[in-house]
């Protein structure tokens, strides 16, 4: 947050949130283009902008791809599905996915969802910003915004928003794995938003506000709060250990590794369908983990059954981390070092056609269940250039040891649109 | 007992009507040519209106009462609800003149002798012709307003009133039936203008509070839901709307002396509301409100569904929480009928938040409509699945939303 960024104000007079929802379609993202600037007249942003830490990061919102996804992973996720809700026209679709975007971008650069924001607008008005990132810095939030199948063809095969020609031919509801015990409820959706920041109220700032600028337009399906990465998506960051331990995300796709990004998590510009190029496909997967099951597993055994040791993230055929593994490394018995049916030799690319994705998981901890056993696991976030990329993999890991510590309960998949134009929003090419 | 009153039987008219019509303006006397007047004669039993229709524009009834009582005259929109204008306190043998700017549409007449009640003679009144435009300024546009706000609140609580004594002689005469019956219905009058009753203090806790409430604040619990719960009367095993408390801790059904404890306490506390709406006191603390009043009012009814009914925390035991839930949007769509043309007359911004509010109600109104009717009764609360509160809640966000918007609005 600098002090360059002071010219919103004159450059747009018009940017309160009450006059942004009287905008034609069309119009609305024109204060876009303004969303990586920050001083506003009212004061209230460059009061959290005076907060800011140097320290804190700020990502742009607009750009060739949206911020998120190669963005070093942040320590705190909220994630949320939204249904649109019934009636809603092709109007309040484009209308809402401009507003979001006008409101992320401001957000996204620690400022209040409006100029107005949260005290400084009629007394008489409920304020448009909900006013709990006051005083807190951008804290690195990103948005990143999905299409579910259902937005271009609803369940019963409506052609609601008339985009059912848009939908892409890999986006549909993923199939059954062994293992799933999905709860319907909190799956897929027709939009998602996953908001990743520093400080998890920035984070839920974020969500809350853009839930409450749907009401009418969109509603929440579902949602959940993450910490604690479990992956790493930049170099510079140490590989971090999800709830059973363990460092994952050892292998991922870096954010530097743009042959590897171009190949494996952006779709391309020969890719079907032309308007997703630039964009990605996003899986969420929640999955359970027994935790009180897997803590009283041997350390050997829990080491067995990942494939790497516990203490580096080494794999057991030896090495350092980024060793890569040797599969066909044997014991002085005989055995494989690695097991056939570890966790790291069945994820493998080796092992699945090359096929890689990027990881951008959290843990999560929702309390305890009636058993009173921690109802935790990891909220698996991935993207990828096709959905069969995850299909393949997931479908390698029937086998998997891991399996009998974790059920998977929730599900769900996105097309990503490329990121916003400079005055334009998220979601744009659908509407061309 | 069960004599139709009129708000009952016509509550379920579509309230969009409304919009139609606009706000009566406030026209002087002197503009008013005799050709254009009209004469309303209130008997004890009849309202004779000298003629069913009228050309639109400025209307004048000139109202001569020849009953026994202090009697009123109202003209209300079609919904039977709202009202467009109304004349009160003439005295027997006195005329007196109600003046009002009409627009094309259809309308009710009555007259209410004795100001208590659903009235008598009502009839259909059609006005044709061109819209008009309301004259008068502002300032006095705005007071017009206030002043049918009021005489909505009034004509509620006076329908109450005998509601209550009704309702009442029943529960107090065992007729438990009957009774629960009227239940629903009756809180109607109560649930439409709420907010006013609770800015009254210890008033809404005595007449509404429930058992866990009362208990709460360590009051006497008395009221609707005392009555409720002798008339549902809980299993022994069932717990109170905390869900915690057994429903039979310290509670008994009441005896028959203290059934007649609580209905008259209900009946006189119901007076005193009544009494209170029709004090000079009650109209200047309208007044000081303004239109900012009314609209704050749209909105305080619409939260009272959100935070109350919607959980089905009011009605526990009778589970009649989709009529209040009802009655609270009519009166919230009410209020906002008197200040949607000053939201809509700031400016382009202001005409589209009425109308997306317009839209929000009219979408409410129509998933209420799925479980029933204040005139027909809805479904017990209990019987709603999830997805039917969720979808509720959501079209309740839906219009919550840029209803809090409408008095910084309709302010500019």
């Amino acid at each position: 947050m600098s002090t360059e960024e002071s010219t919103e104000a004159a450059a747009s007079p018009s940017l309160s949130r009450r006059s942004l929802f009287g905008l034609a379609a069309g119009v609305g993202a024109a204060g876009l283009a303004l969303g990586a600037g920050a001083g506003s007249a009212a004061g209230v942003a460059v009061a959290r902008a005076r907060a800011a830490e140097a320290a804190s990061p700020v990502y742009p919102f607009a750009g060739e791809h949206q911020a998120g996804i190669t963005t070093p992973m942040q320590d705190h996720l909220h994630f949320a599905a939204f249904d649109m809700m019934a009636g809603t026209t092709r109007d309040d679709l484009q209308s809402l996915l401009q507003d979001w975007s006008y409101a992320a971008a401001r957000m996204t650069q620690g400022l209040d969802v409006s100029v107005t924001g949260a005290v400084g607008g009629s007394p008489e008005a409920p304020p448009d910003d909900t006013g709990e990132a006051l005083g807190l810095p951008a804290s690195g939030l990103t948005v990143t915004f999905g299409f579910g199948p259902t937005l271009f063809t609803a369940e019963d095969g409506a052609d609601r928003y008339g985009l059912a020609s848009l939908l892409p031919s890999g986006l549909a509801k993923l199939p059954a794995f062994l293992g799933d015990d999905l709860v319907p409820e909190a799956s897929n959706g027709d939009l998602c938003i996953q908001a990743c920041a520093d400080d998890p109220q920035v984070a839920i700032h974020a969500i809350r506000n853009l839930s409450r600028i749907a009401f009418g337009r969109a509603r929440l399906r579902w949602s959940q709060l993450g910490f604690g990465q479990t992956s790493k998506t930049s170099a510079a960051q140490t590989t971090p250990r999800n709830l059973f331990g363990f460092k994952d995300g050892t292998a991922n796709i870096l954010s530097d590794d743009t042959a590897a990004l171009d190949d494996h998590v952006w779709v391309g510009a020969g890719d079907e369908p032309a308007w997703l190029a630039g964009g990605s496909y996003l899986v969420a997967r929640k999955v359970a983990m027994l935790i009180e099951t897997w803590d009283r597993v041997r350390l050997s055994e829990q080491q067995r059954i990942i494939g790497r040791d516990k203490s580096e993230g080494a794999p057991l055929s030896g090495g350092q981390e980024t060793t890569a593994p040797d599969f066909r490394k044997e014991d002085a018995a005989g055995a494989p070092t690695i097991d056939r049916a570890s966790h790291v030799r069945l994820a493998h690319p080796d092992l699945n056609g090359g096929v890689r994705i990027l990881r951008r998981g959290y843990n999560y901890v929702d309390g305890n269940t009636g058993l009173g056993r921690l109802d935790a696991g990891l909220f698996f976030l991935s993207y990828q250039r096709s959905p069969d990329q995850f299909v393949t993999l997931q479908r390698a890991l029937s086998t998997d040891l891991m399996n009998e510590y974790v059920r998977h309960i929730a599900s769900g998949i996105w097309a990503i649109p490329r990121g916003a134009k400079a005055g334009s929003y998220v979601g744009a090419e659908l509407f061309t | 007992m069960t004599r139709p009153r009129l708000t009952k039987a016509h509550a379920a008219l579509a309230l969009a009507a409304v919009g139609a019509v606009a706000l009566s303006g406030c026209v002087a006397k002197s503009d008013v040519t005799s050709a254009d007047a009209l004469t309303v004669t209130s008997t004890d039993s009849s309202c004779d209106v000298s003629a069913a229709s009228a050309k639109s524009g400025t209307l004048t009834f000139a109202v001569s009462n020849e009953s026994s009582q202090v009697s009123e005259f109202y003209l209300l929109a079609e919904d039977g609800l709202r009202i467009i204008g109304e004349v009160e306190n003439i005295a027997p043998g006195a005329q007196r003149t109600l003046t009002v700017v009409a627009q094309p549409g259809e309308y009710k007449t009555l007259c209410k002798p004795g100001m208590v009640g659903d009235g008598v003679g009502r009839a259909d009144f059609s006005v044709t012709g061109g819209a008009v435009t309301a004259t008068g300024d502002d300032a006095a546009q705005k007071q017009k307003a206030v002043d049918l706000y009021a005489a909505f609140v009034k004509d509620q609580v006076e329908q109450l009133v005998p509601a209550v004594d009704a309702f009442t002689t029943a529960y107090e005469s065992g007729r438990d039936d009957d009774a629960r019956a009227q239940f629903p219905t009756v809180r109607a009058f109560y649930e439409r203008i709420e907010p006013v009753a609770e800015s009254l203090g210890d008033l809404d806790p005595r007449i509404d509070y429930r058992e866990v409430d009362a208990v709460a604040e360590g009051l006497d619990w008395t009221g609707f839901h005392r009555i409720e719960k002798d008339l549902w009367v809980p299993r022994k095993d069932a717990l109170n709307a905390d869900g915690e408390t057994p429903a039979w801790q310290d509670w008994a059904p009441s005896t028959t002396a203290e059934r007649s404890t609580y209905g008259d306490k209900l009946v006189a506390d119901v007076g005193e509301l009544n009494d209170y709406v029709h004090s000079e006191k009650f109209q200047q603390a309208l007044d000081a409100q303004g239109v900012a009043g009314i609209s704050n009012g749209a909105i305080a009814l619409l939260d009272e569904v959100a935070t109350g009914k919607i959980s089905g925390e009011e009605d526990w035991w009778s589970g009649t929480d989709l009529s209040d839930f009802a009655a609270n949007v009519e009166g919230s769509k009410m209020a906002f009928s008197l200040v949607k043309d000053f939201a809509a007359a700031t400016g382009s911004d202001g005409a589209t938040l009425a109308k997306d509010i317009s839209r929000r109600y009219d979408d409410l109104d129509a998933a209420l409509a799925a479980h029933g009717s204040l005139q027909k009764g809805f479904v017990a609360y209990k019987t709603l699945t999830q997805d039917d509160k969720r979808d509720l809640t959501d079209l309740i966000n839906a219009l919550a939303e840029p209803l809090s918007r409408l008095t910084s609005t309709v302010l500019q």
